[in-house]
């Protein structure tokens, strides 16, 4: 299982993004360079990370998702390879419109890091297709622009088609509610996929919660699923 | 040539910083502020000697391909000089 | 040529003796290049020269310390890895005070930006960053812009270079109106033989300069950093640098790759006097000399001088001695990360610094005349005045009462109250390393990954305590910051401390200053934490008031294997609360007299540092074997706000708790009820433990000669926090401490409003 981690100047999740899926999940992970021209051969999963590609100057993702790199990413997802964004990943992914909608600043303004608990809405991506729908897991979320937005025809179109993946929930409740929200996300949203399931964005950051030393571990279970699925689908 | 592209939220789109600087406002006691839309300016230097047409387009299409985002942002071109 | 007036030596920050000196050092006039050189490099802030003549009472050595003060940042050892490689944590502390207080978002983003460049200048990757802050009143009207925007600073410069903010503290206090304090620390790791040190060593070699380029930025930080504030404080906004983290973190990967290889032979950033004090340092180190071309420096501005290129603060830059025939691999690397770089000169045998532009030779002066041999005074000291007045404590007029409302209003006091609103704003788990994050427990708590070394991470000061007493103040910085490590279950490998005073040319802040750092040596002392890096910032001063002193500590100790970390909140119904330590509480320098009085008065307890050390081995001791499930120290508000805070640690789900107030030891007649529940003292925690381990504790603490008292149980039902005489709602208590900080310091708005849904 060859993992590409794409590595764009001011990644800083990359790093975490390895250890999770290498170090612990055992996957052949590698950190590909923004510049490069291709994929490792055998790619199994990309992997956009978090940070702050490019100072996120611009637009949060709006430089990365212009980079050289994406061209084969782009190429890898339209023959039916898993794509993975979490966080930066995520809005480079809707920067380079293989994701609908975009990330907005977070309706209370600031960058907020805590503890979240998401909710499986949908099985239909090879992120979730693993998990219990209605499942609640706990992980981090870290971010200043992640208010997902879409204008309304797009929205149904995503609630419609099972394409909305994971949203923000109460943890004791189960239910999705504003206190649960963390950043203004419409309809609560923390993850979608394109309409194959293959091309996935997620604000929460899974590698953060692979070791039960360090907290929750419910980025674990996800990412474990992840693995699984890429395997069964290759 | 020096052109200024100007980046708006669209009228549509939730703005929380627009809406936390027109909080401010009226905290400072300016009552009159009905709303506040932040956005951004990118000022162009085009090599001179360009066709003004052609190099409107050109920034048309710079400014959709990467300054501003369709989705959530409208824009306008004005030229400097 | 330009005119030598004293007008222009004066405003250099040079006193006529010391532009003597140099005349006399140089053996003529100085060109204005070098009157600029000798003016930042004799700077308080890069000279030391009102305090380097005492840092002889800090202890710098001990068992763990590898490096001490003198480099970019100490090294203590933190044990190998798995294939038996030593690692070492190099961590600093550094102010960025008068940057901040001019411009906050930025003065603290650059003050970031320095001390993680400090860090990986040691060959270190960064991974924890902490901050300390004091802002002036909660109701001061700038109070509350200055908060928002260092926040906005630190988290953000934090945030994008990925390094996590784990930890700090916030204060605030009047003598801070005018003067903010900006303290920020940061700890990296790196193997011990691949230690990078700041000497440019190796005749001929060439001196690589890499990073942003050189724009006008930050001119004369040295010297504003070193000059107390006037009212003409917002004229000097033009000299307050910004902060690219963007930048950085390629500097960072890519200073990083060039780490790995053998090609360097000497690395240092671009701080505070930009490339003269780099280019002065490094030569000063290896006791070589260097020579430069300053029209080889990468320029942002146009028709810059050799003056703006020696002095400019420009961020995000590092000079570089590489090993000769290695340039092209250097620029190589600096290309990938799309960095500048130019060979702008190289290391010679002369023991001079020689600068040369446009043709002509601006700078040329021996190295050490401008470093190893710059000023150091003894300046005179004396105790303040009205010392006995400042000591004195008269409680008569205070009604002696255990009112719900005191405890509320302290629990909502901003310093006290829950930081939330400040570390929600910082990412605090990038890197997957965090264990215990901010507001979790007293120290945090970080994994290394490369050897898997678990290193807690403390910083403390209570200025207070500094008003009547800055020994003591001094001395229980230490104290807290180590006590804080215990109750995590962390062993003290070192200390880095940030001293923060005022104008040292007044006799009674030089008493204050000189008093603070012997509370330190002999509180580190006692406690086996030696200083292993640090920094002094004198004048901060506004109007000719000097700020209280505030010797800030930050602690690092290391969890023995196996030991796990407890929170500082209880975490069950039913376990005994345990008091730990000679209960001797005074009001005297107290939050709670503070609060009452709106001013300073007495003279904290007093500090018995044997009591510490044997209070904070039984608590290492009792959360090593797993017997204390948490520990808190007594500090702000003591046992009353120490006991609440343990109760409403998480505000969702507080513990009612029942206690009984105690007996003070050695009581020489009653204590008042305030000063039991109130009152201050160190080398005192409390700790949470299972019903059943009584006996152990009291062998435990009575073998470490520590007294013990079980004060009563977390509460299994009710909705009451019970003190003695004292009973305060659990509900009202966890809002005080959850909402404090945001009703006070930002009136109730903008931070802890719930996002509104876009349903």
């Amino acid at each position: 299982m060859i993992v590409a981690v794409l590595q764009f100047p001011g990644s800083n999740c990359d790093q975490d993004v390895v250890h999770a899926l290498g170090t612990v999940l055992g996957a052949d992970a590698r950190l590909v360079w923004h510049g490069d021209a291709g994929l490792p051969t055998g790619t199994d999963l990309v992997v956009l990370p978090g940070g702050f590609s490019y100072g996120d100057y611009l637009r949060s993702g709006a430089i990365a998702a212009r980079s050289p790199i994406m061209v084969p990413v782009r190429a890898f997802a339209e023959s039916g390879g898993t794509v993975l964004g979490i966080c930066n990943g995520f809005q480079v992914l809707t920067e380079a419109g293989m994701l609908p909608g975009a990330l907005l600043r977070n309706a209370g303004v600031q960058f907020v890091c805590r503890d979240v608990c998401l909710r499986v809405e949908s099985q239909a991506s090879a992120l979730t297709a693993r998990l219990q729908p209605g499942s609640l897991h706990v992980m981090p979320v870290a971010h200043r622009e992640g208010n997902y937005f879409a204008d309304e025809p797009t929205l149904a179109a995503l609630e419609a088609t099972g394409r909305v993946l994971l949203r923000y929930a109460d943890p004791l409740t189960g239910e999705a509610s504003r206190e649960a929200n963390p950043n203004g996300s419409a309809h609560g949203i923390a993850a979608i996929a394109n309409k194959k399931g293959n091309v996935i964005g997620m604000m929460p950051h899974p590698e953060r919660a692979v070791d039960a030393e360090l907290g929750p571990v419910g980025g674990r279970v996800m990412l474990e699923g992840l693995l699984t699925e890429v395997r069964r689908r290759n | 040539m020096r052109a200024r592209v100007t980046i708006v939220p669209r009228p549509e789109v939730l703005d929380p910083q627009g809406r936390a600087v027109a909080h401010a406002l009226e905290g400072l006691g300016f009552g009159v502020v009905k709303g506040v839309r932040v956005g951004r300016i990118v000022d162009v230097e085009l090599s001179d000697g360009l066709d003004r047409q052609a190099a409107e387009a050109k920034l048309e299409q710079m400014t959709r391909e990467l300054l501003a985002n369709l989705v959530i942002e409208d824009f306008r071109i004005d030229w400097l000089d | 040529m330009f005119d030598l007036t004293p007008e222009l030596i004066a405003r250099h920050g040079l006193t006529p003796d010391e532009y003597a000196d140099i005349q006399r050092r140089l053996g003529r006039l100085p060109t204005f290049e070098e009157l600029g050189v000798f003016s930042a490099m004799w700077s308080e802030h890069c000279a030391y020269k009102s305090s380097r003549i005492h840092f002889g009472l800090l202890p710098t050595t001990g068992p763990h310390v590898l490096l001490g003060p003198g480099e970019n940042a100490g090294l203590v050892a933190i044990g190998p890895d798995r294939q038996g490689r030593q690692w070492a944590a190099a961590f600093k502390m550094e102010s960025h005070n008068h940057p901040s207080f001019l411009e906050p978002v930025q003065g603290a983003a650059t003050g970031v930006g320095g001390i993680l460049r400090d860090v990986f200048t040691m060959g270190a990757r960064p991974i924890a960053i902490l901050n300390a802050l004091r802002f002036g009143a909660p109701d001061h009207p700038r109070t509350r812009s200055l908060v928002a925007g260092v926040v906005q600073g630190v988290g953000g410069y934090g945030n994008c270079i990925g390094v996590p903010t784990v930890g700090g503290n916030c204060g605030f206090d009047a003598c801070y109106d005018g003067n903010i304090l900006v303290n920020a620390f940061a700890l990296g790791v790196v193997p011990v033989d691949r230690v990078f040190k700041g000497a440019a060593t190796g005749v001929g070699n060439p001196v690589i300069y890499v990073g942003s380029a050189t724009g006008r930025d930050g001119l004369h930080g040295a010297t504003m950093a070193s000059a107390a504030f006037d009212a003409t404080a917002k004229d000097q906004r033009p000299a307050v640098q910004v902060g690219d983290p963007f930048q950085e973190k390629l500097l960072l990967e890519a200073c990083l790759e060039l780490f790995a290889e053998d090609w360097l032979a000497g690395i240092q950033d671009m701080g505070a006097a930009g490339l003269t004090s780099s280019a002065f340092e490094m030569a000063s180190r290896a006791g070589l000399g260097m020579s430069l071309n300053l029209n080889a420096v990468p320029m942002r501005a146009a028709n810059l001088t050799a003056y703006e290129l020696l002095l400019s603060e420009s961020q995000e830059r590092m000079l570089l001695v590489a090993r000769r025939g290695c340039e092209d691999r250097v620029r190589a690397v600096c290309d990938k990360w799309g960095l500048e770089s130019a060979v702008i000169g190289s290391v010679t045998d002369t023991g001079r610094m020689v600068c040369r532009f446009d043709g002509a030779t601006v700078v040329d002066v021996p190295v050490a005349a401008v470093v190893d041999d710059a000023p150091s005074y003894d300046r005179p000291r004396r105790p303040p005045a009205d010392l006995e007045e400042r000591r004195r404590l008269d409680l008569s007029d205070l009604p002696d009462l255990a009112d719900p409302g005191d405890l509320l209003a302290l629990m909502a006091h901003p310093e006290i109250a829950s930081k939330r609103w400040i570390w929600q704003q910082y990412d605090h788990t990038v890197r997957n390393g965090t264990k215990v994050g901010p507001g979790a427990a007293d120290a945090a708590v970080i994994r290394v990954h490369e050897n898997g070394a678990r290193l807690a991470l403390a910083v403390d000061c209570t200025e207070r305590y500094g008003f009547a007493d800055p020994w003591a103040c001094g001395a229980l910085a230490v104290a807290e910051a180590v006590r804080n490590l215990s109750c995590v279950g962390a062993e003290p490998l070192g200390l880095t401390d940030c001293l923060n005073f005022g104008n040292p040319e007044d006799p009674e802040v030089m008493w204050q200053l000189v008093e603070a750092m012997r509370g330190v040596g002999d509180a580190a002392r006692a406690l086996g934490a030696p200083v292993v890096s640090g920094n002094v910032s004198l004048y901060n001063a506004t109007a000719g008031e000097s700020i209280l002193p505030t010797p800030m500590i930050a602690a690092v100790g290391r969890l023995p294997d196996g030991v796990q970390p407890v929170s500082s909140g209880f975490v069950s119904a039913g376990d005994e609360v345990w008091l730990l330590g000679s209960f001797r509480p005074s009001l005297g320098a107290s939050r709670w007299l503070h609060q009452k009085r709106g001013r300073h008065a007495g003279r904290v307890a007093e500090v018995d540092l044997a009591a510490e050390a044997a209070v904070s081995a039984l608590v290492r001791r009792l959360v090593g074997d797993g017997v204390a499930r948490n520990a808190h120290d007594l500090s702000d508000g003591g046992l009353a706000v120490a006991l609440a805070e343990c109760a409403v640690a998480h505000a969702d789900r507080p513990f009612a708790v029942a206690c009984q107030l105690p007996e003070p030891a050695q009581s020489g007649g009653a204590l008042r009820v305030t000063e039991r529940l109130f009152g201050e003292t160190g080398a005192c925690v409390l700790i949470g433990a299972l019903s059943g381990h009584r006996a152990l504790i009291a062998q435990l603490a009575a073998e470490a000669g520590v007294s013990s008292m079980r004060l009563g149980v977390v509460g299994t039902q009710g909705d009451e926090f019970v003190l003695g005489p004292l009973v305060v709602p659990l509900v009202a208590l966890a809002k005080a401490h959850a909402q404090g900080f945001e009703q006070v310091v930002l009136g109730g708005e903008s931070g802890g409003r719930q996002p509104p849904s876009q349903h």
